[in-house]
C-alpha cells in the first residue's frame, strides 16, 4: 500500500514532536490508544488565559498514518480556541491526508487525543469534563 | 556499487537465479510439448525434461524420483498432503496433530478438515518456537493418522526437531507430514534420515520460478498414499491431474541442483552476514530476537525493537529496503502476527518486529546499509514515541490503564 505524499511528508518532517510540562495548569494532556493495538498517541495543548491554544505537541507510537494524523492535529490546534478545537473532525484529517479506509482509525485516534487533552485541561481548571459519544471505529 | 532498493524479504520469495532462467527458456519456445503426449518428439522431449528435473528434485531431499508429485506450489502440496491423507486413511482414524505456528496453508487446511468431521490438535509452541516433544507424544491417540509440523518457520526461521518427531510418530504408527517450504535448499533435508512420509516444498523460495512446487510421498517403509484432490487426466501417478508445467518444473529441477551444489558455501556466507546484521542491530537498546537462535535457518532473523511500531518503522526506509513486519496495522483486525503471539510475545512486541530474510545474492554492502538505515530510524521514531519516553522515565507500561480501543 502506498502512502500519500502528505503522509510521507509528515512522517519525514513531523511537526511539533515533543513534550509540554504536564503538571502545568495550562497544559492539557491526552493519551489514547494502546500498545497492544499498535498505536498510542499523546497529544498536549497549552492554553492561555483567553482560552486560546498557544502550543501543541505530540508523541506517537504507531504507523506512518498515525504519526501523520497527530502531527497534522497539532498544526491545526495551534492558534485555535479550545471551542474551535473541539470541532475538529476526524474526517477532515482523513481528507487532508488522503488516508485509505484501513487507516481511518488513525484519524479517529487523533480526534480522541484532542478531546482527551481538552478534557484534561478542563479538569485541571475546575471545569466539568465534556461527555463525548463513543468513537465509532474502535 | 550498492544498488537500491535492497531485497531482504527472501522468506516471501527469492529472485530467480539466472542459471535457472537459462535452463527454462528452451521449454517455453522450442520444446513446448505436453509431457503427456506419448506419440511425438515434442512430447518425448518434454517428458524427458520432466524426468530429469524429477531426479534433480529428488536428489536434493534424498528421495526416489517416483516419490515426487509436482504441484502448483507449496500451498497445493500442503492441501494435497493433508487432505489426501485424511481421505485415504479415513478407515484408520480422523485425528491430526499440528502446531499453532504453522503456515496458513496448513492451519486453514486443518480447519477445513475439522468441518469435514476430522479432529485436529493444535500444539502450543514454547517461547523459542519449538514444540514440546512430550506434549506431542501425549497428544497421540488411537485415531491419530498424521502429525503435520513444519520443518522451519517462515516468520522466525525456527527449525523444528523433525527427526525426533518422526521417531515418536513411527513408534505409534502415525504418518509425518512436513511443510518444508523454507528449509529445502537452505539446510540439509533428507526424507530418509529425517523420517518424513510426506513433504511440501516449492521452487520460488530457493531461487526457482513461482507456480511450481512438489509433494514428496513416501513409497517404501511405509508405502504412503494420498487421495487426489484434483481429478482429471491422472497425471503424477493419479495423485495430481493437470498438464505439467514443464518450463517451471525444469527450473525447479535446476534450482534444486544449484542449491545442492552451493548450499555449503551459501550457508557459510549468508549466516555470517545474518549474524553481522543481527549483532549490530542488537546494539540498539531494547532490541530482542524472536524465536530460537540455536535452532534456526541460517539466513533468517526476526527482531523486535521495543516501543517502535513495525509498520511505522518500515516506512522509514521501505523505499530502499524490502522487509516484512509482524505488525498488521493495515489489516482490519489490527491483530499482529499469530506466530509471534504464539511464542508468548505481548502484542506490543509483536507489533514492533521486523523479519529479515537474506539470500544467496545479499551482499555485505547491503547489510551495512540496512544496519545504518534501521538503527537511525529506530532512534528517530523512539524520540517521537510516548512509550519510549515513559520507559525512559522508569514508568512500568503494564501498570497503565490504556483506553480500550
Amino acid at each position: 500500500m502506498a502512502y500519500s505524499e502528505k503522509v510521507i511528508d509528515h512522517y519525514q518532517n513531523p511537526k511539533n514532536v515533543g513534550t509540554l510540562d504536564k503538571s502545568s495548569k495550562n497544559v492539557g494532556t491526552g493519551l489514547v490508544g494502546a500498545p497492544e493495538c499498535g498505536d498510542v498517541m499523546r497529544l498536549q495543548i497549552e492554553v492561555d488565559d483567553a482560552g486560546m491554544i498557544t502550543d501543541a505537541k505530540f508523541k506517537t507510537f504507531g504507523c506512518g498514518s498515525a504519526i501523520a494524523s497527530s502531527s497534522l492535529a497539532t498544526e491545526w490546534l495551534k492558534g485555535k480556541s479550545v471551542d474551535q478545537a473541539l470541532a475538529i473532525d476526524n474526517m477532515a484529517i482523513v481528507e487532508e491526508l488522503n488516508l485509505p479506509p484501513v487507516k481511518i482509525h488513525c484519524s479517529v485516534l487523533a480526534e480522541d487525543a484532542i478531546k482527551a487533552a481538552i478534557n484534561d485541561y478542563r479538569a485541571k481548571n475546575g471545569m466539568e469534563k465534556i461527555q463525548f459519544e463513543e468513537s465509532v471505529v474502535h | 556499487m550498492l544498488k537500491l532498493p535492497i531485497y531482504l524479504d527472501n522468506n516471501s520469495t527469492t529472485p530467480m537465479d539466472p542459471r535457472v532462467l537459462e535452463a527454462m527458456t528452451p521449454y517455453f519456445l522450442q520444446h513446448f510439448g505436453n509431457a503427456a503426449s506419448r506419440n511425438h518428439p515434442f512430447g518425448w522431449e518434454a517428458e524427458e525434461a520432466v524426468d530429469y528435473a524429477r531426479e534433480q528434485v529428488a536428489k536434493l531431499i534424498g528421495a526416489d524420483p517416483k516419490e515426487i508429485i509436482f504441484t502448483s506450489g507449496a500451498t497445493e502440496a500442503d492441501n494435497l498432503g493433508i487432505k489426501g491423507v485424511f481421505e485415504m486413511y479415513a478407515s484408520k482414524g480422523n485425528h491430526i496433530i499440528t502446531a499453532t505456528t504453522e503456515h496458513k496453508a496448513v492451519l486453514d487446511t486443518c480447519k477445513h478438515i475439522e468441518k469435514l468431521g476430522g479432529e485436529v490438535t493444535y500444539l502450543q509452541v514454547q517461547p523459542d518456537g519449538l514444540i514440546d516433544l512430550k506434549e506431542l507424544e501425549a497428544a497421540i491417540k488411537p485415531n491419530t493418522i498424521l502429525i503435520a509440523v513444519m520443518y522451519a518457520n517462515n516468520e522466525i526461521g525456527t527449525v523444528m526437531p523433525i527427526k525426533e518427531i518422526s521417531v515418536i510418530a513411527r513408534k505409534h504408527g502415525v504418518l509425518v507430514f512436513t511443510d518444508a517450504t523454507q528449509a529445502v535448499g537452505k539446510i540439509p533435508v533428507d526424507v530418509n534420515k529425517d523420517g518424513i512420509d510426506l513433504m511440501a516444498f516449492t521452487a520460488h523460495k530457493m531461487y526457482g520460478p513461482k507456480g511450481v512446487g512438489a509433494l514428496y510421498v513416501r513409497r517404501k517403509n511405509p508405502r504412503v498414499k494420498v487421495t487426489a484432490q484434483m481429478d482429471g487426466g491422472g497425471h503424477e501417478r493419479g495423485m495430481r491431474s493437470g498438464t505439467l508445467n514443464v518450463p517451471g518444473i525444469v527450473g525447479f529441477g535446476k534450482a534444486c541442483e544449484l542449491c545442492m551444489l552451493d548450499m555449503e558455501a551459501d550457508t557459510k556466507r549468508v549466516s555470517k552476514l545474518r549474524d553481522k546484521l543481527e549483532t549490530s542491530l542488537l546494539l540498539l537498546e531494547e532490541a530482542y530476537v524472536n524465536g530460537s537462535r540455536e535452532h534456526r535457518l541460517p539466513h533468517v532473523a526476526n527482531i523486535s525493537f521495543k516501543h517502535v511500531e513495525g509498520e511505522g518503522l518500515l516506512m522509514g526506509f521501505n523505499k530502499n529496503i524490502a522487509l516484512s513486519s509482524g505488525s498488521a496495522c493495515t489489516s482490519a483486525s489490527l491483530e499482529p502476527s499469530y506466530v509471534l503471539k504464539a511464542l508468548g510475545l505481548g502484542d506490543d512486541l509483536a507489533h514492533s518486529s521486523l523479519r529479515f530474510g537474506l539470500s544467496r545474492f545479499t551482499t555485505e554492502e547491503e547489510v551495512d546499509y540496512t544496519i545504518k538505515a534501521i538503527s537511525e530510524t529506530v532512534i528517530k521514531l523512539r524520540e517521537m514515541s510516548p512509550l519510549w519516553e515513559m520507559y525512559k522515565e522508569g514508568i512500568d507500561l503494564t501498570t497503565i490503564e490504556w483506553a480500550a480501543h
